[in-house]
């Protein structure tokens, strides 16, 4: 389908090509027994054709429940609004024949624990052939080969063994990048990463964004990687999206992010997370956050983040900031009262810690 | 594998001596004479000494023991003190219906507990699971003669729709065989059948919420695929074990219902030997049960393998 490129509005051009995936206004509200709880509140997400964006933010953030938004991954007890548009066509509110022909064929997701998120008592080739013959109508026969090729491309060795062997006979890496050759077999157009190395090694964290990146070059594939490792986004992302109690606090250019963090919650991460060469100094120490994301019942038209906010004031008290780019043109967009300036990232003033 | 198979054939031997030792030991210990028994009007001393001298039971306990066991590794289970008939002819007539009454019990069990319990699961909080969990609690606490005697009542003696009672053998007449023996079968399985059903549902319910099911959805499966291939397939390893710990209620509740139904099964032939005091019938009926149940367990331990693929590992490591 190609359907007229929407326009992106006051957004910034994604890195290469057109936006593939457009989510606009997205809210998901979720109906427990102690009351509802909101868990995203108008998120705006735009995925270019062979960009990679990472969503980042602490547990509890709405980042996961965003991903899994996208194609109608979430248990009915869910209320979705908004609008997620995938090459042009309409998602949200999909009947479910519609989703299950986009699941696995042209949106994939990648999830954190590769043990269980693999199912124990299939075979690994037959785990990820099913997909070719749901969605590419092959005979078992021809998907079983092609499941061999598949794990070939995520770099697993010796794949024609490899395919008869069950989840539990893999190592922890092996097992992602199965996932990865299942979520890949269609060729999708977006692939969903949610948090795709948190559960690994370091070293077997760094050839699995070898071989997302690898994907990307290779295939064109569009990524959205959901983490909260600030390392992940580093390595692999074009584009980063900061997220926060279930809003976009600030969105730019990986770089970019990390010198010129502007939002104060981002720039909070960033000395929350260990950097090469940062321990010279005896009395600088990594910077925690002060409190937790909190859990909200409904959105107030204020900062979430005021909180913990060390520039909070009044006006973050009473009214929600726009997120918005503060040099016009720029693509760096935070919604934030107070905006840091272009302080460097270790004079973040939240830690008033003694040594 | 050749270890671990050599290891089960061990500890199964010594289960079956074990089982034959109490058995010997208990029904001696039971009040009652199965000389008197047998003696009928003629309870002279001299008639009494006859009948024990004829059937061994005035040697000592050891002396019999060792008789009833290197007789019976010949083969030789001995004759019915009760019918004169060999014991093995009796088992030869009586086991098949046993059999047959019991396995017909588990598939209809394992069919409509599996079903139902699924059914329960899917359709959470909803009619349906209602309906499931309700016939559960009735085929747990409603005893099943009782069932028995009201299927009979209802099934059989007003409406005619089945036999009230009898046997057909399989070999005689199949059709004839098994109308005598659906009533009984699934009277003997709903206990079995609700036991199934509430370990399926609830385990069903944790395989839907884990994450290889979230990761079959969201490859576009359709429901009922997530169902079966992913979910229910995980759930089964848990029922297998549940089954197998079941068989020996089962078994033992088939004696009941072969009583109800006068089925001329193993429990008929048991009730009438414990009865008699017939020892060498009992001795047989309780070695043959007990082997019944090392066959069983070892059946359920190479169906996990099946099922599950790391058991098969774990086993081959053994």
């Amino acid at each position: 389908m190609t359907t007229a490129t929407t326009t992106t509005g006051d957004r910034p051009a994604p890195a290469d090509g057109e936006p593939v995936l457009e989510v606009r206004d997205l809210s998901v509200t979720f109906t427990t027994e102690g009351g509802t709880v909101s868990a995203v509140d108008g998120v705006d997400l735009t995925l270019g054709r062979g960009e990679i964006v990472g969503v980042v933010g602490e547990s509890g953030c709405g980042k996961s429940v965003t991903a899994m938004s996208l194609a109608g991954l979430l248990p009915r007890s869910a209320e979705v609004t908004g609008s997620v548009e995938l090459l042009g066509r309409q998602l949200r509110g999909a009947p479910p024949a519609q989703l299950r022909a986009v699941r696995g064929n042209e949106i994939a997701y990648i999830f954190q624990e590769p043990m269980s998120s693999l199912n124990p008592v299939l075979t690994v080739g037959r785990q990820v052939s099913e997909v070719l013959q749901v969605h590419e109508r092959m005979s078992r026969a021809r998907a079983r080969e092609r499941a061999v090729e598949l794990l070939r491309l995520v770099g697993i060795p010796s794949p024609e063994r490899r395919v008869r062997q069950y989840p539990h006979e893999l190592s922890g890496g092996m097992r992602q990048r199965v996932m990865i050759a299942m979520a890949v077999a269609c060729d999708p157009t977006v692939l969903v990463a949610d948090e795709p190395t948190t559960a690994l090694d370091v070293t077997v964290q760094a050839g699995i964004l070898d071989v997302l990146r690898g994907l990307r070059d290779r295939l064109g594939t569009s990524i959205l990687v959901i983490t909260h490792d600030l390392g992940v986004i580093a390595d692999v992302a074009d584009r980063v999206v900061v997220m926060y109690a279930g809003r976009v606090v600030e969105r730019a250019g990986v770089e970019e992010l990390f010198v010129h963090p502007r939002h104060h919650y981002a720039a909070g991460l960033l000395s929350a997370s260990p950097t090469p060469g940062r321990y010279a100094a005896a009395d600088d120490r990594l910077q925690e956050i002060p409190g937790l994301v909190p859990t909200l019942a409904e959105q107030p038209d204020a900062c979430t983040f005021a909180d913990r906010c060390p520039a909070a004031t009044d006006r973050c008290r009473s009214a929600a900031p726009p997120l918005a780019e503060l040099d016009p043109g720029s693509g760096h967009e935070v919604a934030c009262w107070h905006p840091r300036g272009s302080t460097p990232t270790t004079d973040h003033p939240a830690g008033e810690e003694d040594a | 594998m050749a270890r671990y198979l050599a290891t089960r054939a061990w500890q199964s031997l010594l289960t079956l001596v074990l089982a034959a030792v109490v058995v010997f030991l208990g029904i001696r210990a039971l009040p009652g004479d199965p000389a008197l028994a047998l003696a009928g009007e003629d309870r002279s001393p001299e008639a009494l000494a006859a009948i024990r001298s004829e059937y061994g039971l005035d040697q000592s306990l050891p002396v019999q023991f060792w008789q009833y066991v290197t007789r019976m590794v010949r083969g030789d289970l001995g004759t019915s003190i009760r019918t004169g008939e060999p014991v093995s002819e009796m088992l030869r007539t009586a086991l098949p219906v046993t059999l047959e009454l019991s396995l017909l019990a588990i598939v209809i069990a394992t069919l409509l507990g599996v079903l139902a319990g699924v059914v329960a699961a899917v359709r959470r909080g909803r009619p349906e699971e209602w309906v499931a969990n309700g016939l559960a609690l009735v085929g747990l606490s409603v005893p099943h003669f009782w069932l028995g005697l009201v299927a009979i009542l209802y099934l059989a003696v007003a409406t005619n729709l089945f036999p009230a009672s009898g046997f057909v053998p399989l070999a005689e007449d199949p059709v004839a065989n098994l109308h005598h023996l659906v009533l009984p079968s699934v009277i003997l399985g709903t206990g079995l059948a609700a036991v199934i059903m509430r370990q399926t549902r609830s385990s069903m319910l944790d395989a839907l919420s884990a994450d290889y099911v979230r990761t079959a959805e969201a490859k576009g499966l359709r429901p009922r695929v997530v169902v079966t291939r992913h979910a229910l397939r995980n759930s089964l390893i848990v029922v297998v074990t549940i089954v197998g710990l079941q068989l020996g209620a089962l078994i033992s509740g088939a004696v009941v219902t072969e009583q109800i139904f006068t089925l001329p099964g193993f429990g008929k032939l048991t009730i009438d030997a414990v009865f008699q005091r017939d020892y060498p019938v009992i001795q047989a009926v309780v070695l043959v049960t007990a082997t019944s149940y090392i066959v069983i367990n070892f059946a359920v331990d190479l169906l996990y393998s099946v099922i599950d693929p790391r058991v098969r590992v774990a086993g081959e490591a053994a």
